[in-house]
């Protein structure tokens, strides 16, 4: 159960991890799509090192709502099945974990298009 | 007339190249800026009936064609060519929004110095008699440019302070060899030169060499000094790409700079929302001259004006590449005749 | 004659002069700050979830990622992401919010091309890097891992 201090860090976690994006958006000449796909790695490489897990039970949301957790969640469906199935499992397992994220997006960006147009 | 120096064609003597009459058509943010008043027509929403964004451009280039025959008292068949231009790709704005015409059509482009290219071909034709009468014109929509060089136009990126907005509207005009009170006497072709800007949010930094070596080969050209001109407007180098033309033109030794002036920068207030360094795109250079700088001259306000309109010449794919963006600029003088 | 290395240094030089310096210190503490509430804003769905949804802790981060993106879809839709996504930086891009408005903007911006090769064959324009990046990096990480593990 999430307690006060879960609230706190999710805060400082959440905006420390946007801070570290901005900055890279800023110093470099890297595109938004560039920092994007270096944070998945990162929280996927995070996870292989077995960090990401306890970010998460520190700062609940703080760590599972930034893009990071995205690879973190890749990681660890592939993991899981690996566990079960062994080697293939790394395959058959990546996308079970982020289902939620992918497939929400898929369908409110489609819906979105069905019912409003861009204003420019 | 002919050529003088390399670069520079004259109209002055033999047949005259005069503006027979101009349409303006604004989009809400333009319609909105300090020069709002001074267009001819404004659109409510930058959305034309609910139509997409490059059906909009095309419909806003019909119309401000519409408005400048109107006020040159020509019709559509009385014309010997059409010459425009846009940003979309295949020039789908010009081709496409002026198809009702049946009129000899020339598609150009340089980017956004594609109005000073299209007048001075014009020019060209009427002055050695291959026509009487011809319309020019260039669109540019800010969304049909935002989706087809950067992002889909709801998607939240930040831009940095150096990036320009694309002006959503149409400047058209009626060129006749008939006199009238404002004469197009010389064009200058400029040359494309590239000095290594990669960053496509740095278009302003892009062209401003492109326009300082056009206003100095003009210059030289025509044995005329920047205080010849009561106005001198580049197309849109926006607010920093003006510093950086002003210094390379004292760096060659024109430090008269008191009139220099950029349409990109007057189109828009720094109050009004992501206007950023400025404005740019086709329409920015024959909006703002069309609309103002000429109006200007009709007052008695300048007697004589350069329009250095400028071009960045980059493609959806040559940035991904890495290739750094060429500039480029075209210019045009024009002047008052005096009595009309 | 073309433009030399020593014209095109000398001028970068001069650009260089004249760009003005992006406001890091305010572009870092916006971003933290909008970061940090729309993770605190997921975190209050997330405790909600699990007191009322009868999500386990570890689960629950699922669903809220689901309403978040629900949440970032409709604002996309309204026309107002993009404009406070200006102030906010990677405040509002680098949470999965900012994952579904990529989705969302570039669907709803090509619809104008229809359905199949408009909304399907662009949807993913901006946010593709992020899923292939993401599953190749993981597919590596979980390998490594994996070998390690039984070796």
């Amino acid at each position: 159960m999430p307690t006060w201090s879960t609230f706190v860090w999710a805060f400082l976690v959440g905006g420390g991890i946007c801070a570290i994006g901005q900055l890279l958006l800023d110093f470099s000449k890297l595109t938004p799509g560039h920092v994007m796909a270096m944070l998945v790695v990162a929280g996927a490489i995070l996870d292989g090192i077995g960090v990401y897990d306890p970010l998460v039970k520190l700062a609940g949301a703080g760590a599972s709502v930034p893009i990071t957790s995205f690879g973190n969640a890749l990681v660890h469906g592939a993991l899981q099945e690996a566990h079960l199935h062994g080697l293939v499992g790394i395959i058959t397992g990546i996308f079970e974990v982020t289902s939620a994220g992918i497939s929400a997006a898929i369908v409110f960006g489609f819906l979105a298009a069905a019912v409003a147009k861009p204003k420019g | 007339m002919t050529r003088i120096g390399r670069q520079t064609w004259d109209f002055s003597r033999g047949t005259g190249v005069y503006v027979g009459g101009v349409g303006t058509v604004a989009g809400q943010l333009e319609s909105a800026g300090p020069l709002g008043t001074n267009f001819d027509f404004h659109l409510e929403n930058d959305r034309v009936d609910g139509d997409t964004w490059e059906h909009s451009e095309q419909s806003m280039f019909g119309k401000a064609a519409q408005i400048a025959l109107e006020n040159a008292r020509v019709a559509s068949e009385e014309l010997d060519v059409l010459v425009g231009a846009d940003l979309n790709a295949q020039l789908t704005g010009f081709y496409l929004g002026l198809r009702a015409h049946p009129v000899p059509a020339l598609g150009v482009y340089s980017a956004c110095a594609s109005i000073c290219e299209g007048l001075a071909i014009a020019s060209l034709i009427i002055h050695s008699q291959h026509g009487e009468r011809a319309m020019v014109g260039t669109s540019s929509h800010t969304s049909t440019a935002e989706r087809q060089f950067r992002y889909p136009t709801e998607y939240g990126a930040q831009k940095p302070p150096t990036a320009q907005r694309t002006v959503t509207g149409s400047g058209v005009a009626v060129l006749t060899n008939q006199p009238s009170a404002i004469q197009i006497t010389h064009a200058t072709i400029g040359k494309v030169l590239d000095y290594g800007i990669k960053s496509p949010w740095e278009m302003g930094a892009a062209m401003a060499p492109a326009a300082a070596d056009t206003i100095a080969a003009h210059l030289a050209d025509t044995g005329r000094k920047l205080t010849d001109y009561d106005c001198v407007a580049t197309g849109d180098l926006g607010h920093i790409g003006h510093k950086l033309v002003k210094e390379l033109l004292h760096e060659k030794g024109l430090t008269d700079t008191g009139h220099l002036t950029d349409c990109g920068m007057l189109i828009y207030d720094s109050s009004q929302p992501e206007v950023f360094s400025g404005g740019s795109g086709g329409a920015c250079c024959s909006l703002v001259t069309f609309g103002h700088l000429l109006k200007e001259m009709l007052a008695g306000r300048y007697q004589r004006i350069l329009v250095s309109a400028t071009g960045a010449l980059l493609s959806t794919v040559s940035t991904q590449q890495k290739d750094s963006i060429p500039g480029v600029s075209h210019a045009i003088v024009f002047e008052r005749k005096d009595g009309m | 004659m073309s433009v030399t290395k020593a014209q095109r240094d000398n001028y970068q030089q001069l650009v260089k002069k004249h760009r003005p310096a992006r406001t890091i210190v305010k572009n870092t503490i916006r971003a933290f700050i909008v970061g940090g509430l729309i993770c605190e804003i997921g975190q209050v769905i997330q405790t909600l979830f699990i007191r009322y949804g009868h999500f386990k802790p570890t689960e629950a981060g699922n669903p809220t990622v689901a309403v978040l993106i629900f949440l970032s879809a409709v604002l996309t839709a309204c026309g107002v992401y993009d404009r406070f996504a200006q102030w906010a930086g990677a405040g509002s891009a680098v949470p999965v919010t900012g994952f579904a408005n990529t989705i969302t903007s570039a669907a709803m911006e090509h619809r104008s091309e229809g359905w199949i090769a408009g909304v399907g064959g662009n949807m993913f324009k901006i946010a593709g890097p992020v899923i292939v990046f993401g599953v190749v990096s993981a597919f590596f990480v979980a390998l490594i891992r994996y070998i390690v593990t039984h070796l």
